[in-house]
C-alpha cells in the first residue's frame, strides 16, 4: 500500500504522467473518432478534454500540477503557427488570385466574430468579465490571450473560450457552409479558419489541403486583425475601465 | 527533422523577438510564418525534411490545444453562474462568423471574375 503511495508521489511531482495522459487520451479520442465513421460529433479535442477534466477532478490534481506536464504539448503551438507558412506557400498561386474576396471576408469575419459573441453574451446578462474574456475567442489560443490581457478579460478564460470556440466551429461549420451551397473549398476553408482558428484548421484538413491552407491563412490574418480590432471596440464599452 | 524543428523554433524564436523588439501587437509566431514563407518564396524551393515535419505537426493541430482546453476546470463556478450566456455566444457567433466570411468572400469572387478560380 505504501508503495502505490510512493508511486504517486512520484507521478504527481513528475511531469511524465499527465504528459503521457494527454497523448494517450488524445490517441483514445482519434480511434474512437475513426470507430464513428468520422462524425464530426466525436470531435477528438472534445473528448480528450472532456476525460482528462474527469480525471483531474477525480484525483483532487490541481489544473497546474495538469499544465506542468503537458505545457510540452502546449509549446509547439508555436513552431505549429510558423509550421502554417507551408502549406501557404504551395497554394500562393491560389491565395494571390483570392486577394481581394480575402481581405473583404477577412473583415466582415473578424468584426463580426467579436461584435456578435459580446452582443449575445450582454443580451444573456454576461458579466463585463466574460464578454472581454469572450472578444477574441475566434482566435488562436496564444494571440487571444495576449488581447484578453490587454483589454481586461480573464486570460487563462479566454483560453477555454477559444478551444470551445474551436470545437463548436469544427463540429458545426462544415455543415453550415455547405448548407449555404458554398462549394469553394478556399472559401470553405477560410471561413473556418477565421471563425475557429486552429482546431477547425485540423478539420479544414480534412476536407482537403486547400481548404487547410486557406484556413492556416485565416488564422494568422484574424490574428492581426483581432489584435488591432478588439482594443478599439472595448474602448467604446461603457464598462472598459473595469478594474 | 531535427534541422526542420530547429528552423522552425528560430523562426518563432526571431519572430517573438522582433515583436518585443517593435512592440508591434503581432503574435510572434505569426511574424515566424510571414519570415518562413518569405524565406520559402525567396529560394522557389520546399527541403522534403522541411515538409515532411510540417505535415505531422499540422496533421495533429488539434492535439496542440488539448492542455489549455483542459483550463475549463478552473472555470466550473463562473459557468454555473453564466453557462447560457457563454454557450449561446460562442454557439451562435462561430456560426454567424463563419457564414458571413464565406458569404462575403463568395459574394466578392462574383463581383470581381479575374479571381474566379479556373476549374
Amino acid at each position: 500500500m505504501n508503495r502505490i503511495g510512493d508511486i504517486w508521489v512520484y507521478l504527481a511531482a513528475s511531469p511524465l504522467l499527465w504528459l503521457s495522459m494527454t497523448l494517450a487520451v488524445y490517441l483514445a479520442g482519434q480511434w474512437l473518432f475513426r470507430r464513428s465513421g468520422g462524425r464530426a460529433l466525436f470531435n477528438p479535442v472534445a473528448l480528450a478534454i472532456t476525460l482528462l477534466a474527469l480525471l483531474l477532478l477525480l484525483t483532487g490534481t490541481p489544473y497546474a500540477t495538469y499544465f506542468g506536464g503537458a505545457q510540452f504539448i502546449h509549446f509547439l503551438l508555436g513552431p505549429a503557427t510558423v509550421a502554417l507558412a507551408i502549406p501557404l506557400y504551395l497554394h500562393w498561386e491560389r491565395v494571390r488570385r483570392l486577394f481581394l474576396p480575402i481581405l473583404a471576408g477577412l473583415l466582415a469575419g473578424s468584426l463580426t466574430a467579436i461584435l456578435s459573441a459580446m452582443g449575445v453574451a450582454w443580451l444573456l446578462g454576461g458579466s463585463p468579465r466574460t464578454l472581454l474574456s469572450l472578444a477574441p475567442k475566434s482566435v488562436t489560443t496564444p494571440v487571444a490571450m495576449g488581447i484578453a490581457e490587454k483589454i481586461g478579460g480573464l486570460p487563462s478564460l479566454t483560453a477555454v473560450l477559444v478551444i470551445l470556440t474551436g470545437v463548436i466551429g469544427a463540429v458545426a461549420a462544415p455543415a453550415l457552409l455547405k448548407g449555404l451551397r458554398i462549394r469553394d473549398d478556399a472559401v470553405k476553408g477560410f471561413a473556418i479558419g477565421v471563425a475557429a482558428h486552429g482546431i477547425g484548421t485540423a478539420r479544414a484538413f480534412q476536407i482537403s489541403s486547400l481548404a487547410g491552407a486557406f484556413a492556416g491563412l485565416a488564422i494568422g490574418l484574424n490574428a492581426l486583425l483581432t489584435a488591432l480590432l478588439a482594443p478599439l471596440i472595448a474602448a467604446l464599452l461603457p464598462f472598459h475601465s473595469m478594474p | 527533422m531535427i534541422g526542420a524543428l530547429a528552423i522552425l523554433l528560430m523562426l518563432q524564436l526571431v519572430g517573438e523577438v522582433a515583436v518585443r523588439w517593435s512592440g508591434a501587437p503581432l503574435p510572434g509566431p505569426v511574424v515566424g510564418m510571414v519570415l518562413l514563407f518569405l524565406a520559402l518564396r525567396w529560394r522557389q524551393a520546399l527541403p522534403d525534411a522541411l515538409r515532411a515535419t510540417a505535415e505531422t505537426l499540422l496533421s495533429h493541430l488539434s492535439l496542440l490545444f488539448i492542455p489549455a482546453g483542459v483550463g475549463i476546470v478552473q472555470y466550473g463556478s463562473l459557468l454555473a453562474r453564466e453557462w447560457l450566456a457563454v454557450v449561446a455566444a460562442l454557439v451562435l457567433s462561430t456560426l454567424i462568423t463563419a457564414a458571413v466570411t464565406a458569404l462575403v468572400m463568395q459574394a466578392v469572387i462574383r463581383r470581381y471574375p479575374g479571381a474566379r478560380q479556373d476549374e
